[in-house]
């Protein structure tokens, strides 16, 4: 039950006690009771005259004893030979006290049983700077110390590690607080970033996700997500050159994006959601610093969008008349994931009329033509999000997702004489070899339609795809792992 | 005073100084590298044809597609058989 350098203990019984717990207060008698009694060391870990009336009483302010000794709960009465602690109790249980000290009546005037309350160090806030403070950092990027005049905001948008957002400052306390958010080991490497193809290690994502505001949390999604972008059929590295102005969208399935409190529902794509807005900026911070992908250099987009900036948001799953996008990737219902898909912003479609689901897709087929071009065919994969005032419409009618894909896959099929360069007086178009073709607007599994967005609002949106397949980029589904 | 970890690769970009240009491309094989953008072709056909009328020898090289950097393979065959290249863009 001791770290690595622990200091020794005195021997005889040792407290470690906290005046902000009411067990503690409640057996302050207790413990003087004890120290006339027999020896006793209390450790204090925020008031240095609590409790009143001992001799022996220890000052572990800065934590060190508590932490080295693995003290989670408060009170913990310990029992130290020469050979060091022998076994301990933790909270208020007086039969457990008497026959732990061997001294009969303790505390008689009291309750006889009352948990004890959590250690100061384990608590969460403090966790990652304990550790960063008494562990010797298993840490290997390099430290960077801004002078003392140096603004630590200005310095870090002065070198260029931001999005132009401010960050978070990535100092060492943060990162491991990070770090407790996955099981795998800060050196593990999880991908080549491009451009650079550097090989990037949790350690280094971790840094970009404190920079980018996240919580511990969600970290592993933030690894599955680079994971997914950095495959190379995902093609990072095309999607972040293009001029087109495409960027990884993240959709998150599974019980995870609840549990970390990501927003599937109202305003799912909006602002205001810590998860949603931290985990899609931790990933384009990784493509930026370790990657080295910046716009203006490698990143050659004409007008960008605002997802470039970070776009996640998670598949409203528990009231979804259909099965989980990631199903489609052969992920079994309730399986973490994070699907990565190379899209634009969304665009919003209005259907405030529509009540039976063939009006309804014929109005998603019609909007979904736009995409890059109404003339441009089979080479842009959508996501169709919609939202549960449309998907009631097509769950009271038993479509199927299946069953509204085919539908509109069907619905966007158009003849070639309509689509080639120069009909209809616009010269942007198809080649003239599919004058006599029938072409589908979507390739074979390039429409996602994924349920979100929520409150009242007869509303879907559509998030167009970048190029896809082998010339381009294919969407990229990985598990979360923690 | 903050004391921060670096969020970036650490690495620094490797300087490959440029081959010496050649003054003439008498006697030299020039390499054509279509990137698969719409039409680059055409630019490298007529380039081919304008070269090949000095009696300059032409291959013809073309990546996979214009999103990703150009197979290892590639550049290696590029690399021992040519001289010179040029790389059309185009839309």
């Amino acid at each position: 039950m001791t770290r690595l350098g622990a200091p020794p203990l005195p021997e005889g019984f040792v407290a470690f006690v906290k005046r902000d717990c009411p067990t503690c207060e409640l057996v302050e008698g207790v413990l003087a009771d004890i120290a006339d009694r027999t020896n006793i060391t209390v450790y204090t870990q925020d008031d240095p005259n609590f409790p009143s009336g001992l001799n022996n009483l220890v000052d572990d302010n800065d934590l060190f004893f508590s932490w080295h000794h693995e003290i989670e709960t408060v009170p913990t009465l310990l029992r130290v030979t020469s050979v060091g602690e022998t076994s301990r109790v933790v909270g208020w249980d007086r039969a457990i006290w008497e026959e732990f000290t061997g001294l009969q009546n303790l505390g008689s005037d009291i309750a006889s049983f009352r948990p004890g309350c959590g250690s100061l160090s384990v608590d969460p806030n403090l966790a990652g700077y304990l550790e960063a403070k008494f562990s010797g950092s298993s840490l290997i990027g390099r430290r960077i110390e801004f002078a003392a005049l140096e603004d630590s905001h200005e310095a870090m948008f002065n070198r260029g590690w931001t999005d132009g957002l401010p960050v978070i400052a990535p100092t060492e306390e943060r990162v491991l607080a990070m770090l407790a958010g996955t099981k795998r080991l800060p050196s593990e490497v999880i991908a080549s970033v491009p451009p650079d193809l550097a090989a990037c290690t949790v350690e280094k994502i971790a840094i970009n996700a404190v920079m980018a505001g996240c919580k511990p949390e969600y970290l592993p999604i933030v690894l599955a997500a680079v994971e997914a972008i950095c495959n190379e059929t995902f093609n990072m590295h095309g999607l972040l050159a293009t001029t087109m102005p495409h960027a990884p969208v993240l959709v998150v399935n599974g019980p995870i994006a609840e549990q970390i409190g990501m927003n599937s529902g109202g305003n799912a794509f909006g602002q205001g959601n810590r998860a949603n807005s931290t985990i899609g900026r931790a990933v384009q911070l990784v493509v930026r610093n370790v990657g080295g992908g910046r716009p203006g250099e490698v990143d050659r987009a004409a007008l960008g969008s605002p997802a470039k900036v970070g776009f996640c948001f998670a598949e409203r799953e528990a009231d979804s008349p259909w099965e989980p996008i990631s199903t489609m990737y052969g992920f079994p219902k309730g399986t973490n994931t994070v699907l990565a898909f190379p899209g634009e912003s969304p665009h919003n479609i209005t259907d405030q009329i529509s009540r039976d689901p063939e009006s309804l897709a014929r109005t998603f087929a019609v909007n979904l033509l736009g995409i890059q071009h109404t003339k441009l065919v089979l080479g842009f994969d959508a996501i169709l999000a919609v939202t549960p005032d449309h998907s009631r419409i097509f769950a009271e009618a038993d479509w199927s997702r299946q069953r509204l894909t085919d539908r509109i896959v069907e619905l966007t099929i158009r003849p070639g004489k309509d689509l080639v360069r120069g009909a209809n007086g616009i010269a942007e178009g198809v080649s003239a070899d599919f004058q006599e073709l029938e072409l589908p607007k979507f390739r074979q599994g390039g429409l996602h339609i994924v349920h979100c967005g929520g409150g009242a609002g007869l509303f879907s949106a559509i998030i167009g795809g970048w190029v896809n397949g082998d010339m381009g980029s294919t969407p990229v589904c990985v598990e979360i792992t923690p | 005073m903050t004391k921060v970890l670096d969020p970036t690769n650490e690495t620094k970009p490797t300087e490959i100084p440029r081959v010496e240009r050649p003054s003439s491309l008498k006697g030299l094989t020039v390499g054509l590298l279509d990137i698969s953008k719409p039409r680059g072709n055409r630019f490298l056909d007529r380039i081919e044809e304008r070269l090949t009328e000095q009696g300059i020898k032409v291959l013809r090289f073309k990546k996979p597609t214009f999103t990703k950097p150009a197979p290892v393979d590639l550049r290696h065959e590029i690399s021992t058989k040519c001289d010179v290249v040029i790389e059309a863009l185009a839309d």
